[in-house]
């Protein structure tokens, strides 16, 4: 009510006042029978043809996924050990696109874009890294010292990823700040295949072996299970580096000014925060991120290629949108989510539906989901109200 | 004051000297030092780097002010010393540690390259030497007046067109009896002759230099015709254009025609794609999907092969096109409500979903899996077969008239209206009374229907189609070629097809740079000049008006784009 105006005072309700229990109760109900009803007009006035198109596909997905699990599970094809495998292979792969994750939603949180490229972030470091452990490799230097050497190719990796991160901030997307929002994503297409075709011209175009780590070969048993060596090493080192930035999100000045900044820019730089240092911070984070994920991906799959980037980024792009695009925690849990799909999913629905080679179809699964998540809930598993206000 | 000069100079020329550098390792200097610009005096790779000192010159040499020559020349020649120095830098380091366990273009050939075969003493004082002269001969350009400026800009560009195009040159001079002497007087074995490049340098000169004075007078004579004659005029120059066109294949000989026709195929691409996105604003990266739609449509219904329907082409395109609407529309639905870069990776996933469909061996038995489908019939018509690119041509040029003139209809029609108030602001032109649904599903079908023709023409042109003719490359290709161009314009779209598709096709030494070209066209296109080459109306009236504001327009990257839009 506007301050001052006092005409509504003296209205009188136009309620009928309630003259005991019993009708107190009727009117209670028949009102929320109407609210219902009139709930249910306006759902149905608001339904668009569209919508009820979309219903269908959706809910012809789920039963075909309910479907196709149910007769796998009834035909029994896999033991519990196979599912034990699928899962560990999930869980790693997917703590891979949690960290790649990171860098996307950080991004988006804070400048309102899809950075293209942070698949060529992803790829630069560990091409860059292969060199350094090829070296290492040939003159026995990794097999004296495996922790050492491994920490070297880590920190070669996320500083050559971090380098590429706050170059493209510099360079491509700096200028571009104010831009209408299709400018700095075409630009960012743009640097993802100039930076992949650069890496192509250094490096070659030929897929790079990566060397094998001997204290990550082989399996540790519990109890009946056994997990490769390297992919528990994986989950382990992913999960360490999430908690880690996570706690520099959440703990320090600099990750609760970062913070501010994607909140509300203005308010953040009246409040004395510079923001172009914190958008160059949140370039750095999400580069070492991905400098990280990738050696890691790089020790799952042994081996490096110019164009190693645009898979798992576009997967972690997914991952980062199916835990609500700028929300970090989501990022996380959408990855690993993601990962835990996209390993179980071919064996457990796609393979129950007759699907012959169901394994040729997991990127398609990813894609379906990220199309899903997109059409039937844009603001992601930890939706915030950020998604929202953007779509 | 005195030491901003010199950081100038210095921080200009270092970011040029690391762009030398790079374009050095990645290998673009020995790749392109194959081919000479003027036959054994200089060669592109040479040219690029060149281009890059004098650009770099000229750059820091406009930091400072016209009235101070001495600093103009002081920040040319610290700058062009920077370029001249990093390389010299990447020959010495080369020399002492084996950078080529790593970078596997640094190899002897580059170092000889770049210090000119002389040697690594006096090559690399030869090299700061060019360096610097490049940077002080930028700073003497800076100097000069604009016309000279103008004339020298031109018709240096034109010198080096020609030694980059001569493949393209050198065989239509040849066809034709009386050209082949200029032919001979132009061209050598290699790259442009001495007196060839002079003479072409001189002639663009006074050509550039008479249009600069006279130019003018020639427009406003074309203006002040009565309205009839210059329709007249215009429609004359339209019919000499057709002419031009039809007997193109005829002139350019086998090669130049496959080049032609692959260009026609992005064209007809190009167009389908800036309706969705130059007109309506929606930016669909899973735009191949739709080429790939209407290529397996013509090889399902024709192949004999599969040995389905073994339709001929022509009754097999109807159905191409009509799978292609559907499937836009299909694809469309669920997008709808979707806005900018959700949109884009969302249309990126339907892209990739198809092309791992048709890859995966769960629908082999239909589309053939990874073998793809061979013994696609060619078209014909009466007993003139299109099977060669001679022929094939005239199809795609068919096409692409057809498919040009309907967005040219469509552009200024109720619904091209609509399309470009969706592509401005969707609240309000809802608000206005767009329907949404429509407009957008509108655009993608009919997107779409283009792209889908275009593959069918593309399945019969090759006989066969494989999955791995669609990938996603396909789509940023064609994106790329309408940014370029400039979103929305038709001339635009010819204008990047010839530029992203048919140069690259003639410069054999481009094709490993050509998607890193790309990517740093996007970029560049991005950042100095988001219109593109050839802006449509509305954008060039928008950016005419931005430019008071006070953004820096780029006039360096090329010659102005042409003057009247729509013939």
């Amino acid at each position: 009510m506007i301050p001052g105006s006092t005409r509504m005072v003296f209205l009188p309700d136009p309620r009928p006042m309630p003259s005991n229990f019993f009708s107190t109760v009727k009117t209670i109900y028949e009102a929320t029978l109407e609210d219902g009803f009139s709930m249910w007009k306006r759902m149905k006035e608001r339904m668009t043809p569209t919508d009820i198109v979309m219903w269908l596909i959706g809910g012809g997905m789920l039963a075909l996924i309910i479907w196709g699990s149910t007769a796998t599970l009834i035909a029994g094809r896999y033991t519990a050990h196979h599912w034990f495998d699928f899962m560990v292979f999930g869980l790693a792969q997917g703590s891979i696109y949690a960290l790649i994750a990171m860098g996307y939603t950080m991004v988006y949180g804070i400048l309102r874009m899809i950075n293209f490229a942070h698949s060529e972030v992803f790829m630069s470091g560990p091409y860059t890294a292969y060199f350094v452990a090829a070296f290492f490799y040939s003159s026995g230097f990794l097999d004296q010292q495996p922790i050492i050497s491994l920490l070297a190719i880590f920190l070669v990796s996320m500083s050559v990823s971090t380098l590429i991160a706050v170059l493209l901030e510099r360079i491509a997307y700096r200028p571009l700040r104010n831009a209408p929002r299709l400018v700095p994503l075409i630009t960012a297409i743009g640097a993802s295949f100039f930076l992949q075709y650069t890496f192509r011209g250094l490096y070659g175009s030929g897929f790079q072996a990566y060397p094998v780590v001997k204290i990550l070969e082989g399996e540790w048993a519990f109890w009946d299970f056994r997990i490769l060596k390297f992919q528990a090493v994986v989950i382990v080192a992913a999960a360490l580096l999430m908690a880690a930035l996570y706690t520099f999100i959440q703990r320090t000045r600099v990750g609760k000014a970062i913070r501010a900044v994607s909140e509300d820019k203005e308010a953040s730089s009246l409040m004395g925060i510079d923001i172009d240092r914190m958008i160059v911070t949140t370039f750095v984070i999400g580069g070492m991120a991905a400098g990280a994920a990738g050696v890691l991906y790089a020790l799952m799959f042994k081996q490096v290629h110019f164009s190693m980037g645009f898979i798992p980024g576009i997967k972690a792009f997914t991952a980062a949108v199916l835990g609500g695009i700028g929300n970090i925690p989501g990022a996380m849990l959408g990855g690993i989510f993601l990962g835990l799909v996209e390993s179980v999913g071919p064996s457990l629905f796609l393979d129950g539906l007759g699907i012959v080679a169901p394994y040729q179809l997991k990127d398609a699964i990813a894609f379906t989901m990220l199309v899903l998540v997109l059409i039937f809930r844009p603001t992601g598993i930890l939706g915030e109200k950020l998604a929202v206000k953007k779509a | 004051m005195k030491h901003s000069i010199w950081q100038d100079g210095i921080k200009i020329g270092l970011i040029g000297g690391g762009v030398g550098v790079l374009l050095s390792l990645i290998g673009m200097v020995e790749a392109f030092s194959q081919r000479h610009i003027i036959s054994n005096v200089i060669s592109m790779g040479h040219t690029l780097l060149l281009v890059i000192a004098l650009l770099v010159g000229y750059m820091a040499a406009k930091r400072a002010s016209q009235t101070q020559p001495l600093r103009v020349l002081a920040n040319g020649l610290i700058s062009g010393l920077m370029v001249g120095g990093l390389l010299a830098l990447l020959v010495m380091v080369g020399n002492l540690v084996r950078l080529r366990a790593v970078f596997i273009n640094a190899s002897p050939v580059l170092y000889k390259l770049l210090t000119f075969d002389y040697g690594i003493g006096s090559g690399i004082f030869l090299l700061l030497c060019a360096g610097t002269f490049s940077g002080v001969l930028s700073g003497l350009f800076y100097l000069s007046p604009a016309l000279a400026r103008r004339v020298l800009l031109t018709s240096l560009s034109s010198v080096v067109m020609a030694g980059v195009l001569q493949d393209l040159l050198r065989p239509t001079f040849a066809l034709w009896g009386p050209l082949a002497i200029i032919n001979e007087w132009l061209f050598a074995a290699n790259g442009l002759t001495i007196q060839g490049a002079v003479s072409l340098f001189i002639l663009m000169a006074l050509i550039i230099y008479f249009w600069a004075k006279r130019g003018s007078a020639v427009k406003t004579g074309f203006r002040g015709l009565p309205p009839t004659k210059q329709r007249a005029l215009r429609t004359t120059g339209l019919l000499f254009l057709i002419i031009v066109l039809l007997i193109l294949p005829q002139v350019l000989g086998l090669f130049l025609s496959e080049v032609l026709t692959i260009v026609g195929l992005f064209v007809l691409l190009g167009l389908g794609l800036n309706i969705v996105v130059g007109y309506a604003g929606l930016l669909d990266l899973g735009y191949v999907a739709f080429f790939a739609i209407g290529a397996y449509t013509i090889a399902l219904l024709t192949s004999p092969e599969l040995g389905f329907f073994g339709f001929s082409f022509w009754s097999a395109l109807p159905f191409a096109i009509i799978v292609g609407i559907i499937f836009g529309v299909l694809l469309g639905i669920p997008v709808l409500k979707m806005r900018g870069d959700y949109l884009a990776i969302a249309t990126l996933g339907f892209g990739e979903i198809i092309r791992i469909l048709v890859l995966s061996d769960f629908l082999r038995p239909w589309l053939g899996g990874a073998q793809g489908v061979g013994k696609i019939p060619k078209a014909a018509i009466g007993s003139i077969e299109f099977a060669g690119p001679q022929q094939i041509y005239y199809l795609i040029l068919a096409g692409c008239f057809l498919v040009g003139f309907i967005s040219w209809r469509l552009r200024d029609s109720r619904l091209g209206r609509a399309w470009m108030a969706v592509r401005e602001d969707e609240d309000v032109a809802q608000a206005m009374g767009i329907n949404l649904v429509a407009a957008k599903l509108l655009a993608f079908a009919t997107g779409a229907a283009f792209s889908a023709l275009s593959g069918a023409i593309f399945a019969s042109k090759l006989g066969s189609v494989y999955p791995h003719s669609f990938n996603v490359m396909i789509s940023i290709n064609i994106l790329c070629l309408i940014i370029v161009g400039g979103m929305g314009s038709i001339p635009g779209v010819l204008v990047g097809a010839i530029a992203l598709v048919g140069l690259p096709e003639l410069l054999r030494e481009f094709a490993d740079y050509r998607l890193l070209v790309y990517g740093a066209a996007l970029v560049a296109m991005m950042l100095f000049r988001p219109a593109g080459l050839w802006p449509e109306a509305v954008h060039r009236r928008e950016l005419q008006e931005e430019e008071s504001v006070g953004t820096e327009t780029e006039s360096l990257s090329g010659p102005e784009p042409g003057k009247q839009e729509g013939v």
